[in-house]
């Protein structure tokens, strides 16, 4: 696997590369907004890279508190189940405001349970914690993005940074305020439930994401439509040039989750060599410093 | 805005995606490098 890295690397630096070319001179300029639209090749892929990975940080942290008990386990596989049925009929059952296709709706809520078994099947119990805070940093950073290139293109555009009390732009803060709580919570807490506090605080953080994305629909709002799934249109030249930058910096992303991950395992198996050493040598170095020393969890995360 | 005023937020706003990201990668290999020397250290 160690190969593949660089491999993937390079492809993904390719792949980059060719969305910034189809960004910039490809995709046609915009008849309202001109050559500025094309902030959107960066801030929508960084959005639906942001979800993703909080959607995966959700699941995970599921699993995670589920994997407590057997019992629990076994009801947590059909609840999953039933809200993937449950959701698939009520997407084409309950009417829904106009612009919310029933098919985006019943394929996010099949996800649940898809991305429910694929994550339990390749991440034993151990190493869902590990899966979930890694999620929750990259997706933070791809949020970050979001906050910061929604301005640049609000100011040209609207003529202001930030429309304060939108429901879009607040829910996003909100949803990336939540994220950096989670990863203050992980970082400052000694607790041994630590990780169990967490993986609560992210499912109640999930709940802001479909808050974030639908309330284009339910609120008054001067952010515009989605592109997809919603009731916006875009060229079909520009839409393809957008699913290229979301394709790369959807590589991007797992990449950077793959050294995040591989940091957060080897930073647990220093913290339990350490643990080891003091036990071992009770009076040696390890033991008479490890009151002086700054927690792992505290300097790394 | 005319296209050649507002090209500069474009400009502005891909080099903040690519700072951000370059700065997130940074602190990982500084993470990276402190573990490592950790581990070394304690393995000696």
């Amino acid at each position: 696997m160690k190969r593949a890295f660089p491999i993937l690397a390079v492809l993904t630096a390719l792949l980059l590369a060719y969305a910034f070319y189809q960004a910039l001179w490809v995709a046609p300029t915009d008849a309202l907004q001109g050559d500025v639209y094309r902030i959107i090749y960066y801030h929508v892929p960084s959005a639906w890279t942001a979800f993703l990975l909080f959607f995966i940080n959700f699941i995970a942290s599921v699993e995670y508190l589920a994997s407590a008990k057997p019992s629990t386990k076994r009801a947590a596989k059909w609840i999953v189940i039933a809200i993937g049925i449950a959701g698939c009929v009520a997407a084409y059952v309950v009417p829904l405001p106009a612009g919310i296709r029933p098919s985006a709706i019943a394929m996010t809520v099949l996800a649940i349970p898809a991305f429910y078994f694929l994550i339990g099947k390749y991440f034993p119990e151990q190493n869902l914690d590990l899966l979930a805070v890694t999620a929750a940093e990259v997706g933070v950073v791809f949020c970050t993005i979001v906050l910061v290139t929604g301005p640049i293109w609000a100011r040209p555009v609207w003529g202001i940074w930030w429309a304060p009390g939108d429901i879009r732009l607040t829910s996003t803060l909100v949803l990336w305020l939540i994220y950096v709580s989670y990863l203050v919570l992980r970082r400052f807490s000694d607790s041994a439930q630590t990780q169990k506090l967490a993986a609560v605080l992210a499912v109640f953080g999930a709940l802001d994401v479909p808050l974030v994305y639908f309330s284009i629909w339910f609120f008054r709002t001067q952010h515009p439509q989605p592109v997809i799934g919603g009731g916006g249109s875009m060229d079909p030249r520009m839409l393809h040039v957008l699913l290229i930058s979301w394709m790369a910096f959807l590589c991007f992303a797992f990449l950077v989750c793959w050294l995040r991950y591989g940091l957060e395992k080897l930073r647990r198996e220093v913290e339990e060599a350490e643990a080891l050493e003091s036990l071992l040598e009770p009076s040696g170095p390890a033991a008479q410093t490890s009151k002086a020393r700054v927690p792992l969890s505290r300097g790394i995360l | 805005m005319n296209s050649a005023g507002s090209i500069k937020f474009l400009y502005a706003a891909y080099i903040a995606t690519w700072l951000i990201h370059a700065l997130y990668i940074g602190s990982l290999v500084r993470r990276y490098s402190r573990l490592r020397r950790q581990m070394k250290d304690l393995g000696k």
